[in-house]
C-alpha cells in the first residue's frame, strides 16, 4: 500500500487504537490536517497547544491508553513545553506529532524552525526528527510503545513538512527493535520472600502508595495487602485514589500538606513500604530526617529511582502488578492493634482541630470542596490545578473512585486543570468530570473554555477565587514578614466571562449559596461554572516548612478561623 | 561514602543526537564529568564510550541508571573494580631550541613516547598511556614551554579473564 507520510501518520495512529487527537494546525502540519479526514480519528482543535498537551495528558491519565497531541513548527512546538513537561514529571503516556520545516531548511533558521526534539531532550522519555519517509512507520510504533511501556513518559515525533508530502510503501511493523530499552522483568522471588519476611517482622509498618500503583493498575492487590497484613497506607498527591479513602486503613496524603496522623505514622514506623513513589521532597522533607527508626523498602519499575531520593534497605525493580500477588501470599495476617489505635487517637485528634468542626459562617474553600463530595458522593472524577485550591481538594474530597484524581504533581503547573480535564472528559464521555482551580491558574488556560462550548463537554467547573495566588501569599504570610509582593489578583467576573463562552456561571459568596449552586451545576446538562468568592486569606494546614523534618508541623491554630 | 574517580563504559546506538543526548543528561542532573571519549566500536553502528565521573559510589551508580535508560544507550559498565587497560593519547607541541631539542627528545624517549613532528622552534611529541603517565611527561615538559596540547581523555577496555569482583589493576606504564 502506498501512503503519503500525512497518511501514514493517521494509518498508525488508527492501528495503534488512537480515537481523538488534540491539536492546533500550521503551515509545517498542513498536510497531516489535508489527510485527516480520510481517517476515523476525532480531532479536538484546542485554542492553545499548551491545552493540547495537557489534554492529551488527562486523557492519558483518565484512561491509561495513550494520549495524542498536535502541533505546527516553531511557535506551535515550543507551545506544548509546559505539557510535556507536566507530562513527563508525572509519568504520562502521551505522543506528540509536530510539523518540522521541509528537511532541505533544517538549520537555516527557515519560518518557523526551531530545534524542538533539542528543546524537549530533558522533558520527554525519547523524541525523534524524522527525515526520510521510509522510517516513519516504525518511528511511530517505537514511540507509541515507548511512551506506555515500563515507566510511561512522553515521546515526541518531529516531521519534516517533506516527509509529510513524500509517498512510500507503508509496512506497520509488528514488533519492536530496541536494543537499548529494557523494560525490567527481573525474577524478583528472592527479594519477594526477603520484603514479606521484613513485613512479618514488622511492628509499625506503613505503606506509601504512589501514582505507580494507579500507573500498574495494582490497587486491588494493594488493596488485598493492606487489609491481609493490616498495614496502615498513606498515598502521595498522585497516589490519591489507590486505595479508597473511605478503607479505614487510608490514612490519605503525606507530606508537605499531609494530614498530621499520615506523616506522624511515617516519623514513628519501623517499616516503610513505599509502592510506586519516587519519594518527592513534598513527600519526604529532608531526606536525611526522613523516617529516621524505619527499615526502607522501595519498589519501581524504574531502577534509577532506587536510592535516588532515599536510601533503600531493600529494593526490588519491577512491575508492582507481578510483584504484589507474589508478595500478598508470603505476607501472613496480623492485625497491629496497637499500631493502629495510636494512629487513630492521632488521627481524632486532626478532626478536633479540623476547620470544618468549628462553626463557621463565612465562605470556607474546605467547605466547598467537601459540599461538592457531598452532593456528588465521590462518584466524579476531579481535576484539580495547582495551589491552596489543589490541597484544600486533596484533603477534603474524599477520593473512593479508580483514578478519580489527576493533578499535576511533579511539575505543578498552574493551568493544567481546565485543558486536562478536557482531556478526561473526551476520554470518558459517560462520566461526570470536575474541575476544581484558583482564580490564578484558571485565568492561565481560560480561553479552552471555548474549547468545552464546542466540544459541548459537561464539564462542571468550580473555582476557589481568594484573589491572591493564595499559595505564594501563604508562604509570604508565614516566611516572608507577610510582605504580598505580587500576589493580590484582580480577576474578571468569571461568571460573565463563562457566559459569554455560552456557559451558564454563577458567583457564589454565602455559605447557603454553596449546596444550591452545586445542585444547579448537577441539573444543568452541559458545563457549569460556579466562582466561588472564598475567605481570602485561608492557609492551608498542616504545612510542614520547607527544610523541617516532616513531624514539625504548622498546624491549624485552635480556636482559630484562620 | 568513597569520593571517587570511576571509569564507565557505554555503547550506544550511532546515531545523529546520541551525544547529544548523553551530555545533555550528565549536564541536567549535575553530574562531575571529568573526560568522556567516543568512537566506534567492533560493532558497525554501535559506538563506544569512554566516562571518567567523580562522585561518591551513589552518583556513579545514578550515572550507570540514568545512561542505561537512554533508548539509544545500549549497555553501560562501571569498570572502576575491574582489571582494566586504561589509556590515553596526548599530542604536545613543546618549545624546542637548539640547547634543548635533545633533552627533550631523550624525556620523550624514556617515557616511549614518539616524535611526530619536528620544526624550526618546536617538537611535537605523542604519548600513549595511562593519565599518570601523560601527566609524569607534561609536567616534565612544561619548563620547556608547552605551546599546544590535546589530550583525548580516558579509553578502556576490561582484561581477557577478568573476573567482576577483581581488584582494579592500572599498571603506570
Ligand atoms: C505556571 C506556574 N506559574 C507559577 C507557579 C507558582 N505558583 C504556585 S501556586 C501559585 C498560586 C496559585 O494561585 P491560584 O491559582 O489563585 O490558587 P490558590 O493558591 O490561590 O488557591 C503560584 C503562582 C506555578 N505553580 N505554575
Ligand atoms: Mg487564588
Amino acid at each position: 500500500m502506498k501512503l503519503t507520510g500525512a497518511q501514514m501518520v493517521w494509518e498508525s495512529l488508527v492501528r495503534e487504537g488512537v480515537t481523538t487527537v488534540f491539536g492546533i494546525s500550521g503551515g509545517a502540519v498542513i498536510h497531516l490536517y489535508h489527510a485527516l479526514p480520510e481517517y476515523p480519528i476525532h480531532h479536538v482543535l484546542m485554542r492553545h497547544e499548551q491545552a493540547a498537551a495537557h489534554a492529551a495528558d488527562g486523557y492519558a491519565r483518565a484512561t491509561g491508553r495513550v494520549g495524542v497531541c498536535m502541533a505546527t513548527s516553531g511557535p506551535g512546538a515550543t507551545n506544548l513545553v509546559t505539557g510535556l513537561a507536566t507530562a513527563y514529571m508525572d509519568s504520562s503516556p502521551v505522543v506528540a506529532i509536530t510539523g518540522q520545516v521541509a528537511t532541505p531548511l533544517i538549520g537555516t533558521d527557515a519560518f518557523q524552525e526551531v530545534d524542538i526534539t533539542g528543546i524537549t531532550l530533558p522533558i520527554t522519555k525519547h523524541n525523534y526528527l524524522v527525515t526520510d519517509i521510509h522510517e516513519l512507520p516504525t518511528v511511530i510504533r517505537e514511540a507509541f510503545y515507548i511512551a506506555r511501556t515500563g515507566r510511561p513518559g512522553p515521546v515526541l515525533i518531529d516531521i519534516a513538512r517533506d516527509v509529510q508530502a513524500a509517498q512510500a510503501e507503508y509496512v506497520y511493523p509488528e514488533e519492536v527493535y530496541l536494543p537499548g530499552y529494557q523494560i525490567p522483568q527481573e525474577d524478583c522471588q528472592s527479594h519477594v520472600q526477603e520484603m514479606a519476611r521484613l513485613i512479618n517482622e514488622a511492628q509499625r509498618p506503613v505503606i506509601i502508595a504512589g501514582h505507580g500503583v494507579i500507573l500498574a493498575g495494582a490497587e486491588d492487590a494493594l488493596l488485598s495487602l493492606a487489609e491481609k497484613a493490616q498495614i496502615p497506607v498513606v498515598t502521595t498527591l498522585l497516589g490519591i485514589s489507590s486505595l479508597p479513602e473511605t478503607h479505614p486503613l487510608c490514612l490519605g496524603m503525606a507530606g508537605m500538606h499531609g494530614e498530621a496522623y499520615a506523616n506522624l505514622a511515617l516519623c514513628e514506623a519501623d517499616l516503610i513500604v513505599a509502592l510506586g513513589s519516587r519519594f518527592d521532597d513534598r513527600l519526604t522533607g529532608p531526606a536525611k530526617h526522613f523516617a529516621p527508626q524505619a527499615r526502607i523498602i522501595h519498589v519501581d519499575i524504574d531502577a534509577a529511582e532506587i536510592e535516588k531520593n532515599v536510601r533503600a534497605d531493600l529494593a526490588i525493580v519491577g512491575d508492582l502488578r507481578d510483584i504484589l500477588p507474589a508478595l500478598i501470599s508470603l505476607v501472613e495476617e496480623r492485625d497491629h492493634t496497637d499500631w493502629l489505635s495510636r494512629i487513630r487517637e492521632w488521627r481524632k485528634e486532626s478532626a478536633e482541630r479540623d476547620i470544618l468542626a468549628q462553626e463557621l459562617d463565612e465562605l470556607f474553600p474546605q467547605y466547598v470542596i467537601r459540599q461538592i463530595w457531598h452532593a456528588t458522593q465521590g462518584n466524579i472524577t476531579v481535576v484539580s490545578d495547582v495551589g491552596q485550591n489543589q490541597m484544600w481538594e486533596a484533603q477534603y474530597f474524599i477520593h473512593h473512585r479508580r483514578r478519580g484524581l489527576i493533578s499535576s504533581g511533579g511539575l505543578g503547573t498552574m493551568g493544567f486543570a481546565l485543558p486536562a480535564a478536557i482531556g478526561v472528559q473526551m476520554a470518558l464521555p459517560h462520566e461526570q468530570v470536575w474541575v476544581t482551580a484558583g482564580d490564578g491558574g484558571f485565568q492561565m488556560n481560560i480561553q479552552e473554555l471555548a474549547t468545552v462550548v464546542q466540544e459541548k463537554l459537561p464539564l462542571k467547573i468550580a473555582i476557589l477565587n481568594n484573589g491572591y495566588l493564595g499559595m505564594v501569599r501563604q508562604w509570604q504570610q508565614f516566611f516572608f514578614e507577610g510582605r504580598y509582593s505580587g500576589t493580590p489578583l484582580l480577576g474578571p467576573d468569571f461568571a460573565r466571562v463563562a457566559e459569554a463562552y455560552g456557559i451558564p456561571g454563577l458567583t457564589v459568596r454565602e455559605r447557603s449559596e454553596v449546596m444550591p449552586a452545586i445542585e444547579r451545576a448537577l441539573a444543568t446538562d452541559g458545563p457549569f461554572l460556579m466562582d466561588f468568592r472564598i475567605v481570602q486569606e485561608e492557609n492551608v494546614y498542616p504545612m510542614v516548612a520547607p527544610g523541617s523534618s516532616i513531624q514539625q508541623m504548622i498546624r491549624r491554630p485552635l480556636h482559630s478561623k484562620r | 561514602m568513597t569520593h571517587t574517580r570511576h571509569t564507565l563504559i557505554a555503547l550506544m546506538e550511532d546515531k545523529p543526537g546520541v551525544l547529544n543526548r548523553v551530555s545533555s543528561l550528565f549536564r541536567r542532573r549535575n553530574y562531575n564529568i571529568e573526560s568522556l571519549s567516543v568512537g566506534h566500536s567492533e560493532t558497525p553502528g554501535i559506538s563506544r564510550m569512554t566516562v571518567v565521573v567523580n562522585g561518591d559510589d551513589r552518583v556513579v551508580q545514578q550515572v550507570v541508571k540514568q545512561l542505561s535508560k537512554l533508548i539509544n544507550v545500549t549497555h553501560v559498565q562501571d569498570v572502576s573494580n575491574r582489571p582494566t587497560v586504561v589509556r590515553e593519547l596526548a599530542l604536545i607541541k613543546v618549545r624546542a631550541s637548539h640547547g634543548t631539542r635533545s633533552e627533550i627528545m631523550e624525556l620523550a624517549n624514556v617515557f616511549r613516547a614518539k616524535i611526530v613532528d619536528v620544526g624550526a622552534t618546536s617538537l611535537t611529541i605523542e604519548i600513549t598511556g595511562t593519565e599518570t603517565k601523560v601527566n609524569s611527561l607534561v609536567r616534565l615538559l612544561q619548563p620547556f614551554g608547552i605551546e599546544e596540547m590535546a589530550r583525548t581523555g580516558r579509553v578502556a577496555m576490561v582484561r581477557d579473564g577478568a573476573s567482576d569482583e577483581g581488584p582494579g589493576t592500572e599498571t603506570p606504564f
